[in-house]
């Protein structure tokens, strides 16, 4: 008996400590933002309450809905691109590359930019499109125009080139896994049964890496859809996200009820985005060991 | 019989010079089930995967029906392979695995699922159909790979290591069923196998390698009788190797197992010099074994000896005798009739081994 209640104490003496870091730093502000999601705002106070004027604001105020079908939008463009990059890169290093040496250096150099600060890999966009930048100063440089071009920096599709380029790596990490387990012998099989090389990718390869590209497509588009700063430094006017508009309820309007509703509606989009890649996943899930 | 496939010096190497095959030249007829056998590294995956395509010669031919398809990729031959840990795709069911190369084909699809029902009956297997391959046990999935390489109709199915996943006794089951197949369907078989056993059970002819190169091309019979060298003495069941010489009587060439102890043995040599080291290599169980002076009419290739060591096993004994200081020769007595504790000869006994010529194989150094 004693040693049944010495077992228990040491487990919650180790469990204790995390599950107490997550109750006060995830579950109670959470709690307390979907309170705040239904308090009346009588400026300049949040008074307790329980009424569902935030969300009706949200729905029917355009101003709001615009920024969410814009900010699904541009999380979905992102997720896209990041695909269309990432894919050819992780296939490049998973399966084309022989030397282990080549494709752990490969690999590293694709993550490396995760330990740079996001704001500075976000910044150095700036550098590259804005009028006075790498590009432009090319062009002029080289004689294709004398003006540069404005069109390059401050939209959405400036927006768009930065965030895929930093969320990136979080694209090629799950699909280069995914690819790199597949073992030669099924793609073999496949050529062997007389398929072709393109054949055989699109009909063993590519399914095989779908658990890989789901992870990677719903890790990129929750992180996308969270931005706030890519809009700031290279989105122009016309580039608000959701998440600016949380930071400006919760800053400057001092309108927390209508911020924490706007937070509580991008949580339940990403929730409903991963719930449903997840069940893609493991309908498509296979056991490749 | 026609000649289905013909390998012609075929040279392979992989990178820091490590060289995989080496001038490996052999020819199969059709129907025909060969076995490559060797220790791991010998080549013989390699020679596999250059006729299936999956590797390219340095030099060399191989030679599919009278076409060179040396330098073709694998989706272009006409032939077939069974691999090692079945490769079935986990993402399709083992109907879709089967009528895959079908479908590739461009079959009809009430012709693939005819044919795919075809070869899933000859291996038992019907109920499964709508099964993923993560579903089946290990002898399932052999068959389904079996059946997946078979319903294409292949000049020649290549089967590489496929037992190597198996249990010992689903592997024997296997074994007689495997070769029964082939020889119901009369397609022709190459396999690859490292399990001497298994090669002579199921093979009509076996082509032993080493280092890269073929040591040896024959039926399991006449590599087992008639070794062409010390190696493929070892590698096919066992055998005593003993370092000896030549011992020249009276114009007849003895071979001198340990001083005093000389053996006939059936002569293959036109000239051989007296004294000559040689390597001496006899089948233990052909060694016959009985208690020392005992009558024997026919005196010829009697060796005395100790017995050191002796296991009995049910169907045989073995023993193990020390002929002197440096000769030990193991030999294996056969027991077709009950015998008794008295019948096994027992440790520091003197013991005489009759050694027929026949049993003795001869080989330079």
């Amino acid at each position: 008996m004693a040693n049944y209640l010495r077992k228990r104490l040491i487990f919650w003496s180790v469990v204790s400590g995390p599950f107490i870091w997550w109750a006060f730093v995830l579950l109670i502000p959470y709690l307390i933002m979907f309170a705040l999601s239904f308090y009346t705002r009588k400026f300049p106070f949040h008074v307790p309450d329980l009424q569902l004027g935030n969300y009706l604001t949200l729905i029917t105020d355009p101003q709001y809905y615009t920024v969410f079908v814009r900010t699904i939008r541009v999380a979905f463009s992102v997720s896209i691109v990041s695909l269309l990059l990432s894919f050819p890169l992780a296939y490049f290093l998973a399966r084309k590359i022989k030397s282990v040496r080549l494709q752990l250096l490969l690999y590293v150099a694709t993550i490396i930019p995760l330990w740079v600060s996001y704001l500075l890999r976000a910044y150095t966009w700036k550098t590259i499109l804005g009028s006075e930048g790498v590009l432009n100063s090319f062009f002029i440089w080289a004689g294709f125009i004398e003006e540069p071009f404005a069109f390059l920096l401050y939209n959405q599709a400036a927006m768009i080139i930065t965030m895929s380029y930093i969320f990136m790596p979080f694209m090629v990490m799950p699909i280069y896994a995914s690819l790199e387990k597949i073992p030669d012998s099924l793609i073999n099989a496949s050529k062997d049964l007389g398929a072709g090389r393109f054949t055989s990718f699109i009909r063993i390869t590519f399914p095989l890496s779908m658990p890989g590209v789901l992870a990677g497509f719903t890790l990129t588009f929750c992180m996308a859809s969270g931005d706030f700063i890519s809009p700031v430094l290279v989105g122009g006017p016309y580039s608000n996200m959701i998440a600016n508009v949380v930071t400006s309820q919760f800053g400057l309007a001092m309108n927390w009820p209508l911020g924490s509703a706007i937070a509580v509606v991008l949580l339940f989009i990403v929730l409903l985005v991963i719930s449903v890649s997840d069940r893609f996943e493991r309908t498509g899930r296979v056991n490749l060991s | 019989m026609k000649t289905v496939l013909e390998v012609k010096q075929l040279c392979k190497s992989y990178q820091k010079n490590v060289v995989a095959a080496h001038n490996v030249s052999f020819s199969i007829r059709e129907g025909e089930f060969v076995t490559l056998l060797g220790p791991s590294g010998c080549g013989k995956t390699t020679t596999l995967r250059m006729i299936a395509g999956f590797e390219f010669p340095d030099s060399g031919q191989v030679i599919l029906d009278d076409q060179e398809v040396s330098n073709q990729p694998p989706y272009k031959r006409p032939v077939n392979m069974m691999f090692q840990d079945f490769a079935l795709w986990p993402h399709m069911s083992v109907e879709k695995n089967i009528g895959y190369g079908l479908m590739i084909a461009g079959e009809k699809k009430t012709a693939i699922s005819e044919k795919v029902m075809k070869v899933l009956d000859l291996v038992d297997l019907k109920q499964k159909a709508a099964n993923f391959p993560q579903e089946l046990s290990i002898g399932q999935k052999q068959r389904i790979a079996l059946a997946r390489a078979i319903v294409n109709e292949p000049r020649i199915l290549l089967l590489d290591e496929p037992m190597s996943a198996l249990d010992a006794k689903l592997r024997e089951a296997m074994q007689t069923e495997l070769r029964e197949l082939q020889k119901s369907l009369q397609i022709t078989f190459v396999m690859v196998t490292h399990d001497q056993t298994e090669a002579m059970r199921m093979s009509d002819r076996i082509i032993v390698m080493k280092a890269g190169e073929v040591e040896q091309i024959g039926t399991p019979t006449e590599l087992y009788e008639t070794p062409r060298s010390p190696y493929v003495a070892d590698f096919l069941g066992q055998s005593n190797i003993l370092v000896g010489k030549i011992n020249n009587q009276a114009g007849i060439n003895y071979a001198e197992i340990a001083s005093g102890q000389s053996l006939a043995f059936v002569n293959r040599f036109e000239h051989i010099q007296d004294k000559t080291k040689v390597i001496i290599c006899i089948r233990p169980e052909k060694i016959q074994i009985e208690p020392k002076n005992k009558e024997n009419p026919d005196k010829v290739n009697i060796v005395t000896g100790t017995v050191v060591n002796s296991a009995y096993s049910g169907n045989s004994i073995r023993y193990v005798i020390e002929i002197d200081k440096k000769t030990r020769i193991t030999v294996d007595q056969q027991l077709m009739r009950s015998i008794d504790n008295s019948d096994v000869a027992q440790f520091g006994d003197k013991v005489d081994c009759l050694i027929p010529p026949d049993a003795i194989s001869v080989f330079f150094e």
